[in-house]
């Protein structure tokens, strides 16, 4: 086993050196997603805690019964930043999740029981082997930090103006665009399906997200398009959820750096003034 | 310029110190009377700077180590939970995510600056080669911090380096396998990189005091290149001139790094990174970070084996002598350089050289994020000769051929022609000068 992997790092690592592009498949050119507007972008950017709220609920009913969501507590779904639900209804949340955390009882035996505020969120599959054996071998993979652990390459010299421009919702772009990015009608191998944003296009996930499946109960449209946004928008929330602080004290800080830059700046000016050459 | 010291202690704990052990009188000696050249301009911040980010990177890294866990089950989850759960801890990973970028920033104007002044040139060739050694134990340190988060990144990007010694003739294989404490990149080397990493910027620390102390004993090299002639006429006292104006410099740059920080924290890092190292996918591109990239292009221009008749360098062998002898030259730089004038401000044809140079630099950069096929590759190994052409070719034959513009006496002459000439306004204290305002 050891030697097998060493073989293979070995060859990967050459692979890498001579290559630097291993399996010709996902090295295929991927379609540059739109992009959509986020209510948390930008310097002053939060999110809409309605639109969590309802991403939440799309999370929990369309996706859950193959993804999981390791990383996040029911606690956070009531900590300020987030979708903000009240502990009260985040415990309600906990109890009535249609999967249970799994552990061992006192007895010594695997047990099962009810999450608690608490408690992760606990996922469909009670390890790996098990998601991979129902799903043909490939584990649908985790969600928690989705909207980061995806990008597509922005191109000179759009790379360079993002940072002042901040950009920063590739991720989210492209999950959004992959969401509603299915096509039919193509040939494609079997128990896959084609979405013309994933790279390689032939994804082993259906089209999940249809017009109707999730009922609002706030009058938002019940169309796929939203259905996207908003469970894109709570995953970008679930991959950082304290996005809200960080902008609000980078400002602060930019803030003051600002006014000390300029403050030092002068006194510098007041104690070089004596210095030839110098004003 | 060290001098005899000036230091007079008034107290009387000052007394008794200074008879047993001086620190205060070292420190005056360093940071307060220490005389710099009155002409450095805002690039010679920088020293300062680098000062800051290693101290501000040991700070934030020696509070991550204690939320860390290294262990290839765990250390994934450990940094998703400090930036999850614990007090502010997101902000000192980002802080140490992107001090790690800004260090790199902060070091390659350092650096540039170096070679447009010629500070590397007798008297402070070792203080050069100091320099060049924090450089490597910085990029040492930086690879193996980059591994940490145990994201497919960290995985892949340590088993492309780590087998990038694999190349070395006889004993690669065993060297390889100690590095990775196996047969594969697994818990045993993510546990070896984690205190090593620790280690190493103790190392840089220490480094560091005597690139200090060796500056401190030549002195600052300045714009013009003409030595210190007259401490009174072309120096200021460190304290207050250059503190303030290192100050300055510090939080102009904190402003960037703050910028990066707060606003753009993953932009200098890879998505993939966010995805847990499975060393059963190999990512579609393995690329290192920013800072490493102009070294990864020559790594991977050498796609042929080099035939030498007696023997055969193989392509791999090749690309990795390659990557070390491009920091390598760096190096031998003081005696490759035959031109006997410091500045580039008064060498016409170098300052053409140079910028091409930097531009040639920052071509292999971008080359570096490509994948190794065509064109790429072969741009690749132009531009790496066009880089090994500049410390090679270009630096020694250019001191017999330039004709350089003539020097000022002094660095107060220097100073006084740009007054005269209008280049900086003249206030009320410099009486001596001509008023030339508008």
């Amino acid at each position: 086993m050891m030697k097998r992997f060493s073989l293979r790092m070995a060859t990967a690592g050459l692979a890498g050196l001579v290559l630097a592009s291993v399996g010709p498949v996902q090295a295929a050119e991927q379609l540059a997603p739109p992009r959509f507007t986020w209510s948390s972008s930008g310097v002053f950017g939060t999110f809409d805690r309605a639109q969590l709220q309802r991403g939440f609920q799309v999370f929990k009913e369309a996706c859950s019964a193959c993804h999981g969501i390791d990383q996040m507590s029911f606690r956070n779904l009531a900590q300020p930043g987030g979708p903000e639900f009240s502990t009260a209804q985040a415990a309600a949340i906990a109890a009535d999740w249609m999967h249970k955390v799994r552990e061992i009882g006192d007895d010594g035996q695997p047990a099962e029981r009810t999450p608690r505020l608490a408690d992760r969120i606990p996922g469909p599959f009670a390890n790996k082997k098990a998601a991979e054996a129902a799903h043909g071998g490939k584990a649908p993979p985790d969600l928690s930090l989705m909207p980061r652990a995806r990008s597509y390459e922005r191109g000179f010299p759009w790379f360079l103006t993002d940072i002042f421009t901040l950009y920063q919702e590739h991720g989210a772009d492209y999950v959004k665009a992959f969401l509603t990015g299915y096509e039919e009608g193509k040939q494609t191998p079997p128990g896959t399906h084609y979405n013309k944003y994933y790279p390689g296009n032939f994804v082993g996930m259906p089209n999940i997200l249809q017009d109707g499946l999730v009922t609002y109960t706030d009058g938002s449209p019940q169309t796929a398009k939203q259905y996207a946004a908003d469970v894109t928008a709570f995953l970008m929330w679930t991959a950082e959820p304290h996005l809200e602080q960080r902008k609000r004290i980078g400002f602060q800080v930019l803030l003051f750096l600002l006014v000390l830059g300029g403050l030092t700046y002068f006194t510098k000016k007041k104690v070089w003034k004596n210095v030839e050459g110098h004003s | 310029m060290q001098g005899h010291s000036h230091y007079v202690p008034t107290s009387g704990i000052g007394k008794w110190m200074d008879s047993r052990l001086p620190v205060p009188r070292l420190v005056y000696d360093s940071f307060i009377a220490y005389p710099v050249p009155k002409n450095l301009n805002y690039f010679y911040t920088f020293g300062a700077i680098l000062s800051f980010m290693l101290i501000a990177q040991i700070i934030t890294g020696v509070v991550l180590a204690m939320h860390y866990t290294a262990h290839v089950d765990l250390a994934f989850n450990s940094i998703e939970k400090m930036m999850r759960d614990v007090n502010y801890g997101w902000m000192l990973r980002y802080l140490h995510a992107n001090g790690a970028s800004m260090f790199f920033v902060a070091v390659y104007v350092h650096m540039f600056r170096g070679l447009y002044y010629g500070s590397y040139k007798a008297p402070r060739e070792v203080l050069w080669i100091l320099g060049v050694i924090i450089y490597l134990l910085m990029m040492a340190t930086a690879f193996l911090g980059y591994v940490l988060p145990w994201g497919q990144m960290s995985l892949w990007g340590a088993v492309v380096i780590t087998n990038l010694f694999s190349a070395i003739p006889l004993v690669g294989p065993t060297v390889v396998e100690f590095l990775w404490g196996g047969y594969s990149v697994d818990n045993p080397t993510l546990n070896r990189f984690f205190s090593l990493h620790y280690l190493l910027p103790f190392m840089i620390a220490g480094v560091v005091v005597l690139h200090v102390w060796a500056l401190h004993v030549t002195g600052q090299n300045n714009p013009t290149g003409v030595e210190v002639k007259d401490v009174k006429k072309d120096t200021v006292p460190f304290t207050p001139y250059a503190t303030i104006k290192d100050a300055v410099g510090l939080i102009f740059f904190l402003i960037l790094f703050m910028w990066f920080v707060f606003f753009q924290p993953t932009y200098l890092g890879h998505a993939v990174n966010f995805v847990p190292a499975d060393p059963l996918v190999t990512p579609p591109h393995i690329v290192p970070e920013w800072y490493f990239l102009p070294f990864y292009a020559i790594l991977r221009a050498i796609t042929f084996d080099i035939n030498l008749i007696i023997f055969t360098i193989p392509s791999k062998l090749g690309g990795v002598l390659a990557m070390f002898a491009a920091i390598a030259v760096l190096a031998f730089l003081p005696w490759l350089d035959t031109s006997k004038v410091k500045s580039t401000a008064y060498r016409p044809m170098h300052k053409q050289f140079f910028w091409a140079f930097v531009v040639v630099c920052l071509i292999l950069g971008w080359l570096g994020s490509k994948p190794a096929e065509y064109p790429y590759t072969v741009l690749s190994l132009i531009f790496t000769g066009l880089y090994f052409a500049y410390f090679l070719v270009v630096l020694p034959l250019l001191g017999l051929f330039e004709t350089p513009r003539k020097l000022p006496a002094s660095i107060a002459d220097a100073v006084l022609a740009k007054v005269r000439k209008g280049g900086a306004p003249v206030t009320a204290g410099a009486a001596a000068a001509p008023q030339t305002k508008g």
